[in-house]
Formats: C-alpha cells, sequence, structure tokens
C-alpha cells in the first residue's frame, strides 16, 4: 500500500506543447483520487506519468515516498486500466490473467491459486478459458480489472476504464470499482470526464482544466464551494446558473442581495433556486428575486428541468416532481442568499 | 451478409464474365492442358515424331538424380530466401518502428529495392560479388575469405540467396510494418505495466499478434522462391557451378529450351503446377482461418 506524491509536474511535449503545467496532488494511503476535467485538459497525461508510459518534463512523482521520474513502468509496481481494455487478444483469460505474475517470477501454485481467487472475486470463473474476442464488453472490462487486481500492485491507475460501456452498466460498474478499492485498499488513481462518475467515486476530486488543478478536495465540498466558475459549470449535472453582474446590479432582478465589490458573476445551483407562484413574501430577506420567461420544461420523472431566460442569460431550475408550466410564462424565482456564489471577473471565487 | 444480387435472365451474367473467362481459359487451361498433353509425349532428337508414352515421362523424371538434386537445391534455396527475407524484414520493420524522426524518408527507402526487376537485381548482386570484377568479392578476399562462386557451389547458393531474398525484403518490410501499426500501442503498454521487458514483450505479444502476417508472407515468400526466382539465378549463376543452384524452375527451363527434351520439361511443369495449386490450397485454408485473432 502506498501514497502517491506529485509535485510540480510538468510535461512539455517536443512539439512544445505543454499539456501539464505545474500539478501538485498528495494522495494518501488507501485513497481514490479522481481527475476529472474536459479533453486535453492534461488528465490521462498526468495519468500516463504517474504509470511511467510518459516521461516527466519538470517535478516529481514519488510513490510510497520513493520518487520514480526515471523508473520505467515495470519497476513501479503498478497497475492500469486502460480505456479499451487493451487485453492480449493472442490469449486466454486465465493467461491474460497470470501474465504480469509470471512476468515476475511468481511460483506456478501461487499464480493458479491467484488468478483463480480474484476471478472468483470479479464473477469471471466460468470464462477462464476464453479469448477476450469471445467476451462482452463488461466481461472485458472485468478481465481488465482483474488482470490489474491480481498482480496485488501498490496502485491502481484507471484510464477512463467505464466510458466504453453502456449506462446502466456503467452504473454496476462503478459502484463495484468503489467496493474493490475500498475493500482492497489499494491507493487509486482514476481518470474520467463524467463528473458524475467523479463525484460517486472520489475520496479525493482533482478538477483539471488546461494542464493545471481547478480546484481539489472532498467531491461535496468542491461541489458546495467551487474555486472558479470553470469548476462550478464542470460539476453538477445540470450545471450551476452563472449570471453577469454590472458594476453590482444583475438585469431581471427584482431584488438583490448585497453583492461583494469585486464579484462580476454570481452562481446559483439549479436545484437551489425554488419557483413560487404565490406567497412570495414568505421568502427569507435578502434573497435573489428574479423575474423570468420560461423557454421549455423537461419532466425526467422524479424531477423536472425548467429552463428560463434571465434578462439576455439563459439559466434552469431543478423542480422535484411535475410542474404545471408552459413556454413562454412569466415566472418568479427565488435563491436564498447563503445559496448564491459570486465570482470576481478572473473568473475566481469571492 | 450483403443480399446477392439476383439477375432475372441467365445469359447476362455469363456474358459479363465471359471476358474473364476467355482470359481464364486462352491463358491458364489451354497451355496447362497442353502442358499437361506435353508431359505424356516423347520426341525423337530431332522433333520430328513424337509419341503417346502416357507416365513414362514422370517415372523417367522422378528417378533421374538430376530432378532429385534439383528438389533438394529448391527446398535449400527457398528456405533460406524465406528465412532471410523474412527475419530481415522482421528486424528493420520493428527497428523503422522506433523511428521518430523522417520516419517517411526512411521508409520509401526501404521500399524501393522492390522496384527493381529480378534480373537486374541479379546483375546487381553479381556485378558486386563477380570474383574478377566485383567489389566486394575484392573486399572479401581481402578479408583472407577465398571467394568463387563460379567454383564453389556452396558460394553460389549464398549467392543467390543473398540476391533473392534482398530483393523481397522490402516487400515483406511493407508488410511487417502494416503489422506492427495494427498492433495497438496500449498492448505493449500493458505489457511493460506487467513487467515484461523489451525482448520479452517483442517475443509474448508482438510476435504472437503478426503471426497472421507472418503466416501470410511465409506462404507468398515461398512461391515466389519457388518461381519467380529465375530472372535472379539465370543472371547470377545459370544455374551452375555444375547444378549446384539448379531450382525446379530452372531445371524446366534448362531441359525444355537448352536441352529441348520437351516431354520431361513438360512433366516438371506439371509437378510444379501441382506443388503450386497445394501451396495455395494451404494458404487458403490455414491463412483464412487458424492464424487469426480478429
Amino acid at each position: 500500500m502506498a501514497t502517491v506524491d506529485l509535485k510540480d509536474v510538468c510535461k512539455v511535449y517536443a512539439g512544445g506543447v505543454e499539456a501539464v503545467k505545474g500539478v501538485s496532488i498528495a494522495i494518501p494511503d488507501k485513497a481514490l483520487c479522481v481527475l476529472v476535467g474536459p479533453s486535453g485538459c492534461g488528465k490521462s497525461t498526468l495519468l500516463r506519468m504517474i504509470a511511467g508510459l510518459e516521461t516527466i518534463s519538470a517535478g516529481s512523482c514519488a510513490i510510497d515516498g520513493k520518487v520514480v521520474n526515471t523508473i520505467g513502468p515495470t519497476e513501479r509496481d503498478i497497475a492500469m486500466v486502460f480505456q479499451n481494455y487493451a487485453l492480449y487478444p493472442h490469449m486466454k483469460v486465465y493467461d491474460n490473467m497470470a501474465y504480469g505474475l509470471r512476468n515476475r517470477g511468481t511460483p506456478k501454485d501461487e499464480i493458479d491459486a491467484r488468478v483463480r481467487s480474484t476471478a472468483k472475486t470479479l464473477e469471471l470463473e466460468h470464462l477462464l478459458e476464453r479469448r477476450p474476442r469471445e467476451l462482452s464488453g463488461g466481461q472485458r472490462q472485468r478481465v481488465a480489472m482483474g488482470r490489474a487486481i491480481v498482480r496485488n500492485p501498490k496502485v491502481f491507475l484507471f484510464d477512463e476504464p467505464l466510458s466504453n460501456l453502456d449506462a446502466k452498466l456503467r452504473g454496476q460498474m462503478r459502484v463495484e470499482i468503489k467496493n474493490l478499492q475500498r475493500s482492497l485498499g489499494v491507493t487509486s488513481v482514476y481518470v474520467t470526464h463524467d463528473q458524475l462518475e467523479a463525484m460517486t467515486l472520489a475520496d479525493i476530486l482533482v478538477v483539471m482544466n488546461a494542464g493545471l488543478v481547478e480546484q481539489s478536495g472532498s467531491p461535496l465540498d468542491i461541489y458546495e464551494k467551487p474555486a472558479s466558475t470553470f469548476v462550478a459549470s464542470f460539476i453538477g449535472a445540470p450545471p450551476m446558473n452563472l449570471l453577469p453582474l454590472r458594476s453590482g446590479h444583475l438585469e431581471g432582478a427584482v431584488t438583490l442581495p448585497p453583492v461583494p465589490a469585486s464579484a462580476s458573476t454570481l452562481g446559483f445551483r439549479p436545484e437551489d433556486c425554488e419557483i413560487r407562484t404565490e406567497g412570495a413574501d414568505a421568502v427569507a430577506d435578502g434573497a435573489l428575486r428574479l423575474l423570468v420567461e420560461v423557454e421549455g420544461v423537461e419532466p425526467v420523472g422524479a424531477e423536472s428541468f425548467v429552463y428560463c431566460r434571465v434578462g439576455g442569460e439563459r439559466m434552469v431550475v431543478r423542480v422535484p416532481g411535475r410542474v404545471e408550466i408552459k413556454p413562454g410564462d412569466q415566472l418568479r424565482t427565488y435563491a436564498r442568499q447563503e445559496k448564491l456564489h459570486f465570482f470576481g471577473s478572473d473568473g475566481k471565487r469571492v | 451478409m450483403s443480399p446477392r444480387v439476383v439477375f432475372p435472365n441467365t445469359f447476362l451474367p455469363y456474358l459479363l464474365v465471359a471476358p474473364q473467362l476467355a482470359i481464364t481459359l486462352v491463358f491458364f487451361y489451354w497451355p496447362a492442358s497442353q502442358a499437361l498433353y506435353q508431359s505424356m509425349l516423347r520426341e525423337d532428337p530431332f522433333g520430328l515424331s513424337s509419341r503417346f508414352v502416357w507416365f513414362a515421362n514422370f517415372r523417367k523424371v522422378l528417378s533421374d538424380p538430376n530432378y532429385l538434386n534439383s528438389i533438394e537445391v529448391t527446398m535449400v534455396f527457398s528456405t533460406a530466401t524465406a528465412a532471410v527475407a523474412l527475419s530481415t524484414a522482421l528486424l528493420l520493420a520493428v527497428m523503422a518502428d522506433k523511428v521518430v524522426r523522417s520516419r517517411a524518408i526512411y521508409r520509401t527507402l526501404m521500399i524501393w529495392p522492390y522496384a527493381v526487376a529480378p534480373a537486374i537485381a541479379g546483375m546487381l548482386w553479381l556485378f558486386l560479388f563477380n570474383p574478377s570484377i566485383g567489389s566486394l568479392a575484392y573486399g572479401m578476399r581481402w578479408l583472407g575469405i577465398n571467394w568463387d562462386p563460379l567454383l564453389d557451389g556452396r558460394q553460389a547458393m549464398v549467392l543467390v540467396v543473398a540476391a533473392a531474398a534482398w530483393k523481397q525484403i522490402s516487400y515483406n518490410f511493407l508488410f511487417f510494418v502494416a503489422g506492427l501499426q495494427a498492433i495497438p500501442k496500449s498492448l505493449i503498454e500493458a505489457a511493460a505495466i506487467d513487467g515484461a521487458g523489451e525482448t520479452k514483450r517483442f517475443w509474448t505479444i508482438v510476435f504472437p499478434l503478426l503471426a497472421p502476417t507472418t503466416f501470410f508472407l511465409l506462404v507468398i515468400n515461398t512461391v515466389y522462391a519457388f518461381f519467380d526466382t529465375f530472372g535472379i539465378i539465370h543472371a547470377v549463376t545459370g544455374g551452375g557451378p555444375g547444378k549446384a543452384t539448379e531450382t525446379l524452375v530452372y531445371k524446366v527451363y534448362n531441359d525444355g529450351f537448352v536441352n529441348l527434351i520437351l516431354g520431361d520439361s513438360a512433366a516438371q511443369s506439371v509437378i510444379l503446377m501441382v506443388i503450386v495449386i497445394a501451396l495455395t490450397a494451404i494458404q487458403f485454408r490455414y491463412v483464412e482461418r487458424k492464424v487469426h485473432y480478429g
């Protein structure tokens, strides 16, 4: 079991492209750290640098307190689950799982015992004699997991392992990965662009953008206190509503609570916003009151999303259950003062 | 499977395939049947009369020590040519795969020799290694090697194998490069993380995944060494010294067009035809199915 420490890690490619621009993350033992961000934010590059598949241009990467910058992937004692699973197509499932152990000279009996017990955990026993092409996507995913687990490495690395599965299977595997990781107690780094996956899996969530860490911390902290407009709009589905403030005024606002002087953007989560048609005065003082025009309604069963326009901006309100609202309706919406977020002109939280 | 096109009448489809059928009939079946017929004829020394002798020519050819020698020469020649051409091409392709800069130029240069005609390739090697005028032969003698392929059958064989393999390396290289590119990079990375060193990765991952390509090339190279190396042998050694480099195809030519023993020559070409059919059958049977991972 191990810790992973990244200090000012940079990656500059041969062409001069800076993929990672100085990232520091400390992952404690047994924690699951999720790197999340849009495509091209450097999260996969960072993972590959931890794996040793990419060289580290500057900074240091330490596994279990030992700097591994110059050590190849073979000696780092890590296991990686690839997006396309990277199963060896010419080997049976058994051999796929045994390959890493054989390369490390593990005795035959032990290999057999470990492969079979891992297969049991993952319910792969009946598939051991099959080749990868005879398996379904979900089964391949399990074999890839099995290949990582059977080695009992210091660190697991996951590179978008669920992105090739359908939505239902993805949900199942997400829970399973979390349980496995917890029961095995192996420090893990998990890369994804799916914010839901990131929120549900992470002990530590790291939001990346353009080669830099935008924010890191526990998923709920990040959700409740996003450090920037980028994080606010990336975490949460639908994302936070962000409305521009012009010298302390908001277009379409009926009442606006006191605004910090340096704030240029006001944000609130769709679920922190209420629609009330009567009893408007019952809303606590100091709340944000907006006059909005409905553009569309999306009922998804347990809740409904009401898309509105305020001033020239779009926003969305999340309402439990069903609502009798039609496009074109004029509505009043409210958001409590303590649920408001303010961001400066540089996008940072005020 | 895409649905089959069904023509309403029977005449049109036959009309459409007629040109292909005509070409096959005129240029393949007709000469082949002529060869089959001729292989059972025996001519008098002056070519004035011939008589039908059934399988006597085959019996004669197969019991001829010169023919058995030719079979042995062909086996040695084609095995060596295929082995040298395949292993060198694989080595070069693996190396080329590692080249980062000016990859395209490197590859283009590697493919060039394929554009050289066999006879020209033969001449090239002949000039380089001719004991009296060859520049490399001069160098070899200087190194103390008693180089004389005109007298030493073994050296003559080495020379024709080198020339024939050299010509085929480009072709194999092209296929190996494509084969290597088709192997997902993540497999190699996964193997590296799984603790396999570079050599181990090659033999346990890359080489098995190249097996379909290798097997395909093995068949192609064998067919090439059997049938398409006439030009090289003709230019470099003329089958000599003695009969040290006289392959089956070269013997067909020699017996038929030089010695004018048409019956024997035809019988030999029929035997060759059987070998080609067998090789093609193997190719279809195994290349399509056995060595494929999908």
